[in-house]
């Protein structure tokens, strides 16, 4: 099936298999590796990019299904070398120690804020339900977020 | 030509932010599963379905014919391969032959049976499903102690008890003093198996280079030089033509200090196929056959005084091996027995062990390696104590502690504690939580028929591992530090790190060192052709032992700077500063891209010295370290649902000196959320058949963000003698403080009703029944 799709900005339209998952299309299809795969099973949070201005996890979804979507990734964020402010809180505010669930989990907390500007802790870490970060008991994670809304705010 | 910088401004003790993470929050890191080659192929693994079965037959016709597949191979092609190793000898171990693919039995779910080699990941998906095998089905054992009763299935023929080793260690006079005690308490205490559940599962992609003779091996490991020796062994391939490259690792909490199966199996199947290949584990498979931790039955006894005096502790520790031993599995029970005696002051001690086999994936390192295990023994059996004397927990502990006058410690077990001051966290500890006051608000809640506890947890632990002569592999860790000639510094460390941050604390410590800035310093690690022989992250060592060769490679490297700063300045009277070499007479100075250059170019040296600016050290640590600390938690339980509300966490830990506290504050939260985990939620649970019936993310339950609470990190610094940068270890104190104190918490709030343990996880089923039945 041929599909077209943007991808941080850049269009790509491609033949796939109809059973092509979404992230298997970034990650094989447009070589963009900084998605992550953790669970396969939409558990993690791992896979999620932006699609059509909302988080989703890209693992279970199939490429076809995104057909005309244009899609943000983390690879996407960062403007003419100048971070994303919630990659720079993330950095600032030690809110990763391996780094692998941070993808994810940088594109899931831009949600929150994009949804709640300025964010209640418990909005926070309901927000984060969805995606694991094994490393840092998720506490400077919570600090990135508050501190990305709150520079938000200014 | 950029310029190295001269700096005052200090980094050591600094909420530095890692320099490890640009490319991480960007997505650009590399991952095993981020690297292509030309030409790759993909393996899937078909495994066995059953705990326990023979092996009649496989068929493999229709899946060699299947669309893009190259070659499937199973146990009879790989025979020649050298077995899965065992690290650890000891008297009457008994090992399994551990084959890299099963040839006659299958011994657990997710047995290697066979790998499908394809040009595409998604046919070689599709091509293991036309695999047949026949199996023929026989009982399994999943429990230790039903493997351990009579007529149980026998995991290997061969060994129809399933011991699958036994341990003895005794100190002081432990009979003397349980005829003579007034009191002793008894316990059965359960450390639940878990999944260590790195986000990143495992992957291996190899690359034999045949012309060469030589394979590159890039796999997520904490170890990537003994994968090289030991990998390289099973292969008969030459070590020095073995390369292993430990790219970015999303996390391994010991389930990545192992030499695996598939590191070996993709190695021989690159050599066989001449091209790339590249295996990634799905996370059904991280969770059946990638090693678990804990799994220990303990049956605790204590004796003591009407005072409260701890006079000895007796334990029968019965360690669920599962079907094989992996690299260390033997080794992590004995760890648990050195640390059973926690902060206290008894000479007498007695421990047996025993490991059984069960037909479920090995057991091995995970986060604290069995020293969460031993803390929670002795941490409740000293509540128990405490409740059965009915003395405060926290005054038990007080008068037990081993005193600040009494360093070095030498334990019942064998061990020498450094330096310590045991009340100190303690008493900083019931100082922040309010302490009197809970305790008061807890007598009015009771009365009021609510639930409410106060746990407090104070842990001892081994870290910085350690003296060689009591690791398997060798202890030490090594450094290499290169002044470039252009004055930029270039660290190899042999340690391994993969989240812990030592791409920034080792740079905070050469900056200081050589007083540049951190901008000037690139720390490298994870390749075998770049990095001298090392062992690797893992026990809280990285730091402790790796940073302290570095401070040594260091050392070596300023002395020769100085040299060739003397010789430059024609002075015999120089100084190190701010990242150049000062005359002390004339205040003239060179600056360290200068000397460096100097060194390089060698049109003249100083004597008795070599040109170039390279050191290397080999640090072999003359003891472990032991950091401590003390956990509260204040617990809320909800009568009506069974539901544990943490309400406060407070954590003071004592880890020696502080090279950065942004990082160990995240070492120290990421260590309780899974000391958490496995108070609450986490825990792998095998069927009678030896199905793995928590092996998703759906049915295995792991800290997520709203389940978590705040936790109030503090600390009280006692450095360590061990090492000149006076560090402890701080990567598993979180999470070996944590369990007991909730626990405690759970069992102070819920004792009115007369319970006095309760086993992990506390789920709120667990809880509920409880309360149904004490009401």
């Amino acid at each position: 099936m041929n599909i077209n799709l943007t991808i941080n900005g850049k269009n790509y339209s491609q033949d796939v298999e109809p059973r092509l998952l979404l992230i298997h299309f970034l990650r094989d299809v447009a070589g963009l590796t900084g998605t992550h795969i953790g669970c396969e099973t939409s558990l993690c949070g791992a896979c999620t990019v932006e699609l059509n201005g909302k988080a989703i996890k890209s693992c279970t979804m199939f490429a076809v299904q995104a057909n005309g979507a244009e899609i943000v990734t983390v690879e996407g964020l960062a403007n003419d070398g100048k971070l994303d402010p919630m990659q720079e809180a993330f950095w600032n505010e030690h809110g990763l120690q391996c780094g692998f669930c941070t993808p994810g989990m940088i594109m899931a907390a831009k949600q929150i804020i994009d949804r709640h500007p300025s964010p209640t802790e418990d909005e926070i870490r309901h927000g984060l339900e969805g995606n694991v970060c094994r490393c840092t008991g998720y506490q400077h994670i919570v600090n990135a977020v508050k501190a990305a809304a709150a520079g938000a705010g200014k | 030509m950029a310029t190295t910088t001269t700096k005052t401004e200090t980094f050591v003790g600094k909420r530095v932010r890692r320099r490890e993470d640009p490319r991480l929050i960007t997505g650009t890191a590399t991952y095993v599963e981020d690297i292509q080659m030309p030409g790759m192929h993909y393996a899937v693994i078909l495994r066995s379905p059953h705990a326990a079965a023979r092996i009649r037959s496989i068929k493999a016709k229709q899946a060699e014919a299947a669309p893009g597949v190259v070659c499937v191979f199973t146990g009879k092609d790989t025979k020649g391969v050298g077995v899965v190793p065992c690290g650890i000898a000891m008297p009457d171990l008994r090992v399994p032959q551990h084959n890299i693919l099963a040839t006659d039995r299958v011994y657990f779910v997710g047995h290697p049976v066979a790998v499908v080699v394809a040009r595409d990941r998604y046919l070689a998906r599709d091509a293991a499903e036309l695999i047949e095998v026949d199996y023929d089905v026989l009982p399994a054992v999943a429990d230790p102690e039903k493997a351990l009763a009579k007529g149980a299935p026998a995991v290997h023929p061969q060994w129809p008890d399933n011991i699958a080793f036994t341990y003895h260690q005794d100190g002081g006079n432990v009979d003397k003093v349980f005829a003579e005690a007034d009191v002793v308490v008894k316990q059965r205490i359960v450390s639940q198996r878990l999944v260590p559940m790195a986000m990143e599962t495992r992957g291996v992609v190899a690359e034999w280079r045949g012309a060469d003779r030589q394979l590159n091996l890039y796999t997520s490991t904490q170890i990537p030089h003994l994968v090289r020796t030991l990998v390289a062994g099973m292969l008969g391939l030459e070590e020095n033509r073995t390369r292993v490259i430990a790219p970015e690792v999303g996390g391994g909490f010991g389930s990545k200090l192992n030499v695996y199966a598939e590191e070996a199996l993709m190695g021989f199947v690159s050599m066989r196929i001449q091209k790339p290949v590249k295996w990634i584990e799905s996370r059904r498979e991280n969770f059946t056959c990638t090693t678990h931790g804990r799994g220990h039955v303990d049956y605790y006894e204590i004796a003591a005084k009407r005072d409260g005096t701890i006079l000895g502790i007796k334990l029968k520790l019965i360690q669920d091996v599962g079907a094989y031993h992996q690299l260390l599995t033997p080794l992590i029970p004995q760890l648990s027995v050195l640390m059973m005696p926690g902060l206290y002051n008894t000479q007498n001690i007695r421990a047996d062990i025993v490991g059984v086999f069960t037909n479920c994936v090995p057991t091995d390192a995970y986060r604290g390696a069995g020293r969460p295990e031993a803390t929670h023994g002795i941490e409740r059996m000293v509540d128990i104590l405490a409740a059965e004397l009915k003395m405060d927990p926290a005054e038990i502990r007080l008068k037990n502690f081993v005193t600040k006058d009494k360093f070095p410690y030498a334990t019942a077990t064998g061990l020498m504690y450094d330096s310590g001051d045991y009340a100190a966290p303690l008493k900083k500890a019931l100082d922040l939580v309010g302490y009197v006051k809970l305790r008061q608000e807890q007598a009015d809640l009771r009365k009021q028929g609510k639930y409410m506890g106060i746990g407090i947890s104070t842990y001892g632990e081994i870290c910085a591992i350690g003296p060689s002569p009591a690791t398997p592999a060798g202890g030490w860790e090594s450094a290499t530090v290169k002044i470039e000639p252009s004055g930029k510094i270039t660290i190899l460390t042999g340690a391994c790190p993969h989240g812990q941050g030592e791409e920034t604390t080792f740079a905070q410590i050469a900056a200081d060192e050589l007083g540049v800035g951190l901008d000037d310093i690139l720390v490298t690690r994870g390749d075998t052709a770049v990095v001298q022989y090392g062992i690797g992250t893992f026990g809280s060592r990285a730091t402790a032992v790796g940073g302290t060769a570095l401070y040594y490679a260091l050392q070596d490297l300023k002395a020769k700077i100085k040299k060739f700063g003397a010789m430059l300045l024609e002075s015999d009277d120089v100084t190190l500063v701010g990242g150049q070499v000062v005359c002390n007479k004339t205040g003239k100075a060179k600056p360290l891209q200068e000397i460096a250059g100097a060194s390089y170019r060698a049109l003249k040296l100083p004597p008795n010295t070599e040109p170039g600016l390279i050191a290397t050290r080999f640090w072999e640590p003359p003891n472990f370290t032991f950091p401590f600390g003390a956990h509260i938690v204040v617990t809320d339980i909800d009568s009506e649902t069974g539901q544990i509300k943490v309400r406060r966490y407070v954590a003071v830990d004592d880890c020696g000196n502080i090279l950065n506290p942004l990082i160990v504050d995240g070492q120290v939260h990421g260590g309780v959320a899974q000391g958490l985990g496995q108070a609450l939620w986490e825990q792998a649970v095998y069927d009678d058949n030896g199905q793995l019936i928590t092996g998703e993310l759906t049915d295995y339950a792991l800290p997520r963000a709203h389940l978590m609470p705040w936790i109030e990190s503090h600390h009280t610094c006692t450095p360590s003698p061990v090492n000149p940068l006076g560090v402890k270890g701080v990567g598993e104190a979180g999470t070996i403080g944590c369990s007991p104190a909730v626990v405690n918490s759970a069992v102070d709030a819920l004792s009115p009703l007369g319970i006095r343990h309760i086993d992990m996880p506390l789920t709120p089923e667990k809880i509920w029944k409880l309360l149904a039945k004490k009401n």
